[in-house]
């Protein structure tokens, strides 16, 4: 198997078992998954590093059949509130991409998957959401 | 700052649709041409101009439109502002005046969309050699629309109404494709409107789906147009015509606001709360009641965005958006009339324009000269758009009281 890296940073694959991490102010406790200058809830700089929940519910979710060419449809986004805290916006898989099958404030839980792999051989590794129980 | 009123002297849009044998600076000109005319002043008389075209925001469109229209000397702002872009344009006229550094002003907002396809889909092309290194903020190794969720257009607004359904009761599929269904029957009694078909909810229902739960009868189309307002000062008013004076429609509030910080909005646009700010700021400095609105042209992009919008700007009871579109709250013959234009989902959604079209729409109908879609003794309207990343501007227009009608 060749190396594998996560598809962002904020999704870690190499301490135990795959999750997210957040940048939480110090200040206000606002979470950002993206590089920042500075809080945007309270202006102060301070930030700590913070481990997010695995399993969340699903806030809202769209089907997606028209998309991006190279990405087969259709396929679910859904924002996930995260237990514990933070909101996050991924796929839900391995669960039939139709309203039947995905209802808001489903339970989810993370999963990760390979979702390609370059001229070096190494894997980016993604995340998405699969439904639990 | 002038406490004066600023009113709209003129205003004009082009019909919306395909322009393939026209080009930016046509459409702009016959809007920009077509609002003076309307106002019954030259480019003589305009001291400032507020140009919005967000594709071509770097073009100096302003500075183009002067070259066929009079180029005068007098400072232009080209502004872009997402979907805010038109109501940008026009709030750089208002600012201007209400500085008390001109008496009237032009706002032109155009647009050429063209076959645009989807909107939201960020940068195309990768590297010709395929190598996974963090790039960005985010630290992201590809491209991650479809990976990661979507940031299509109909997706993210899909999800912003979905996140509306899972509050609130009462919201579904259904609800969301009435709102297409009234506007695809508004724009049947609208000439310049890109669409002017009635569709059945049904068909609507059963169209292509492009994003759950919005199909592409519910999504607004690429269009192409053009529109502008003449604005002027109170004083210059005074000074102008009967006819002039009698016309003219009051800017009773010009409001533009940005995302304020909230938790969700890290990964979702929250297109809710800058609205309701927005609002609420133009409803006080009107001293404008939701009740008191005659007619209302608001953003829908998207089906699932409009009846979100139900909400934010207090139409309905908090929490009833899909209870008022059930008992027809917001079609012509409602408790407040919403989009009888045919709105962005019929009418079209030239970006640039968008923001001074409906307000062209709400004029028109409190000048009573709306023709066959006449909204009857309209005194009161209010305009909205909200372009991602995130702008609101809404507008609170009033029929003129400076003369006396007959």
């Amino acid at each position: 198997m060749g190396k594998q890296v996560p598809i962002v940073d904020y999704l870690v694959i190499d301490d135990g078992t795959p999750h997210l991490v957040a940048w939480e102010s110090t200040e206000s406790g606002a979470l950002y998954f993206d590089r920042r200058n500075a809080d945007a809830k309270s202006g102060t700089t301070g930030f700590r590093r913070r481990e997010l929940g695995r399993d969340g519910v699903v806030r809202s979710f769209t089907i997606v059949q028209r998309g991006v060419p190279g990405i087969p449809v259709p396929y679910v986004s859904a924002l996930v509130d995260l237990d514990g805290g933070g909101s996050v916006k991924g796929n839900v898989v391995n669960c039939p991409a139709d309203p039947d099958h995905v209802s808001l404030g489903m339970r989810v839980r993370l999963t990760t998957y390979v979702a390609g792999t370059d001229d070096d051989g190494t894997e980016a590794v993604a995340f998405a959401f699969e439904p639990v129980g | 700052m002038s406490d004066d009123n600023v009113w709209i002297l003129g205003t004009y849009m082009t019909k919306f649709g395909r322009h393939v044998d026209r080009d930016l600076i046509d459409l702009a000109s016959e809007a920009a041409m077509g609002a003076m005319s309307d106002g019954d002043v030259t480019i003589h008389d305009i001291e400032v101009l507020g140009c919005g075209s967000l594709f071509n925001s770097q073009a100096g469109v302003g500075q183009q439109l002067q070259k066929q229209i009079g180029q005068t000397g007098i400072p232009v702002y080209n502004v872009a502002n997402a979907c805010a872009t038109g109501a940008t344009a026009l709030r750089t006229a208002y600012l201007t005046i209400k500085a008390g550094e001109a008496d009237m002003g032009l706002a032109v907002g155009v647009e050429q969309m063209g076959k645009g396809g989807l909107l939201g889909s960020g940068g195309k092309g990768d590297r010709a050699r395929k190598e996974y290194v963090p790039k960005g903020r985010y630290g992201s190794v590809m491209q991650v629309e479809g990976l990661l969720g979507t940031g299509l257009m109909p997706g993210v607004f899909a999800q912003a109404g979905m996140e509306y359904a899972y509050e609130h009761g009462g919201v579904g599929f259904e609800q969301f494709a009435k709102v297409a269904e009234k506007n695809h029957a508004h724009s049947t009694l609208n000439p310049l409107a890109h669409y002017q078909k009635e569709f059945s909810l049904d068909e609507i229902m059963n169209a292509e789906m492009m994003s759950y739960p919005n199909t592409l009868l519910m999504c607004c189309p690429n269009t192409d147009g053009a529109a502008a307002a003449v604005l002027v000062s109170e004083e210059r008013l005074r000074a102008m015509s009967k006819e002039q004076q009698q016309r003219a429609v009051k800017i009773s509030a010009s409001v533009l606001t940005t995302d304020p910080w909230t938790e969700r909005a890290q990964v979702q646009p929250d297109v809710n709360t800058l609205t309701r700010n927005a609002a609420q700021k133009a409803y006080d400095i009107a001293g404008v009641d939701p009740n008191d609105l005659d007619l209302v042209e608001l953003h829908d992009c998207f089906a699932t965005a409009e009846l979100i919008h139900y909400d934010n700007l207090m139409l309905c009871e908090p929490g009833g958006a899909g209870e008022w579109i059930d008992k027809r709250g917001p079609w012509r013959d409602g408790e407040t009339p919403v989009n009888v234009s045919g709105g962005l989902i019929s009418k079209g959604h030239p970006i640039g324009a968008t923001g001074i079209a409906n307000i062209y729409e709400v004029a028109t109908h409190l000048r009573g000269e709306a023709g066959d879609r006449q909204i009857q003794n309209a005194k009161v309207g209010l305009t909205h758009v909200i372009g991602l990343g995130s702008a609101c501007g809404v507008h609170i227009l009033e029929r003129s009281s400076l003369a006396s009608r007959r």
